[in-house]
């Protein structure tokens, strides 16, 4: 009896947590649709999200491919199946590595700052000064937040997969001594719509769940200083782990025969 | 009587967990009038006044804003009643990502539309009613002393010149002559827009100021209130002791000696 009780409270308590953030995301997407908009704040977040991650997604994802390459070498070359390099390069990059590498990078970043600004507001009561002011707090917090994840992580994404690849390239030319020309028209040749395609739908859900995650982390938080930066760390952790949870299930939904 | 009172509150009941908080609470604030609500610390004053504004949800009890139940409205008709309300908060809660004078038009620019050009010119207006130059206009939060603070939230909460004005403990952490200057422009803003005001505090030299009426909670219940000018013979032995400041009486601290 003793060891069921904790474990049922575990249980409960897990079941009680998930239909929160049910509620929480179906009220967010519910309001994030309806007027009014607030197009300056969208816009804030979507420079905040896109335009200041470039630099650590850019230089995550130029020594991932680099390192694929180089390691893809190290293991293809005891098959002499050297060609396959530009191949795998494009394949990991686009569907997999590009993708969940910038989630996790911009979940560290932008998913632990909408947690810790939130939390803030929500200690210090400006989040009820704005319901005081007639403003909805999921119409002006979430909604902008919950926005620009959704549009801004494709972008990244996109950018990534052009940067891993490129640092694929500069491997195989420089160290490895492929021929450019051939390198660039394998990579063409061999990579599908739906890799890329596969690879924006997964940055779309990624987004959307690091929003969601460092909205209710910093929307729920109590207790002050310690409440903040335990919303903090639940929101990187949350949506790191949902981030590869989701990853899966996108990757057997496009692909899985 | 009730096309008198702008705030009803009728048994109104709050609890967390096994704590209650409010306990069967009556309410009366007539319109026009300035109530201040009494009460130690932990005795639920800023609970009712979140309950009223609706940012709590209590369990029983009937509020009525005007003759209008408000609890059990939908969101939009909260809305609409949220319109009436202005709420200067315990520490200001300025919006510290915005400048001083979109503070003060917030509600005016996100909650009514209005032209941020408009906006601006009210907003500085209502910053020099409560004694700040144009130029403090253009500052963060975080550049502004704590008295300052509580003028812009003060300038903020009449901004959209609301019927009823809530004043959560306007004058804690301020210093003797700043915390008399803010309930001096607390009396003058609420006599200048002919608003209703509640306010909640422990200061009794800010009740002697801003009140017409008073009252005073414990244990979750509202147990005196008259006019102000009587609170210092009211005859209720928790209110002279509350009033008097004594350590001894019937309302008992928990003090454990060392």
């Amino acid at each position: 009896m003793p060891l069921l009780q904790p474990l049922g409270r575990t249980f409960l308590g897990g079941l009680e947590a998930i239909g929160r953030v049910a509620l929480f995301t179906l009220r967010a997407v519910l309001m994030a649709v309806q007027p009014p908009y607030y197009p300056r704040l969208i816009l804030k977040q979507m420079i905040e999200i896109g335009y200041y991650s470039l630099p650590v997604v850019g230089m995550t994802a130029i020594f991932t491919g680099m390192v694929l390459a180089l390691q893809t070498y190290t293991g293809f070359s005891r098959f002499n199946a050297e060609t396959a390099i530009p191949n795998v390069v494009v394949i990991s990059i686009t569907r997999e590595l590009g993708p969940v590498l910038a989630g996790l990078m911009v979940a560290g970043r932008i998913g632990a700052a909408m947690a810790a600004e939130l939390g803030t507001m929500r200690v210090t009561e400006q989040i009820d000064a704005l319901t005081t002011l007639s403003t909805n707090p999921f119409k002006y917090l979430i909604a902008p937040r919950l926005i620009a994840g959704l549009t801004m992580l494709p972008v990244l994404v996109a950018v990534a997969d052009v940067i891993g690849i490129f640092g694929g390239y500069l491997v195989s030319i420089y160290k490895l001594g492929f021929n450019p020309g051939t390198y660039l028209a394998n990579t063409v040749e061999f990579v599908e719509f739906l890799d890329i395609f596969s690879g924006l739908v997964k940055a779309g859900v990624f987004g959307f769940i690091i929003s969601l995650m460092g909205c209710y982390h910093g929307f729920s938080s109590r207790g002050g200083a310690q409440g903040v930066g335990k919303a903090t760390t639940n929101a990187v952790v949350t949506a790191s782990i949902l981030i590869l949870i989701s990853n899966y299930i996108v990757t057997e939904l496009f692909f899985s025969r | 009587m009730s096309g008198d009172l702008k705030i009803k509150v009728r048994g109104l009941c709050k609890s967390f967990g096994r704590k209650v908080v409010l306990n069967d609470l009556d309410l009366d604030v007539p319109k026009g009038q300035s109530l201040v609500v009494i009460g130690g610390s932990g005795s639920g004053k800023s609970v009712l006044i979140k309950c009223i504004i609706g940012l709590m949800k209590p369990e029983k009890g009937s509020i009525e804003i005007d003759g209008q139940e408000v609890l059990g409205m939908s969101a939009a008709e909260r809305e609409e009643v949220m319109r009436k309300f202005g709420m200067l908060f315990q520490g200001g809660a300025l919006f510290d990502s915005l400048p001083v004078w979109e503070n003060v038009a917030f509600g005016l620019i996100a909650g009514r539309g209005a032209k941020r050009r408009e906006a601006k010119e009210i907003a500085l207006r209502k910053l020099g009613a409560v004694g700040l130059s144009p130029e403090v206009g253009e500052l963060y939060p975080a550049e502004l002393s704590g008295g300052m603070q509580k003028r812009v939230s003060l300038a903020r909460a009449i901004a959209a010149e609301p019927e009823i004005i809530f004043f959560d403990e306007p004058t804690t952490g301020l210093d003797p002559i700043m915390s008399q200057v803010i309930n001096e422009l607390i009396k003058k803003c609420v006599d200048d827009l002919g608003a209703t005001a509640l306010s909640i505090t422990h200061d009794m030299h800010s009740l002697r100021v801003i009140a017409d009426r008073a009252a005073m909670i414990y244990d979750g219940r509202i147990i005196w209130n008259g006019d102000a000018g009587e609170i210092d013979h009211s005859g209720n032995p928790y209110v002279e002791q509350f009033v008097q400041g004594r350590s001894e009486g019937p309302i008992k601290m928990p003090v454990r000696h060392l």
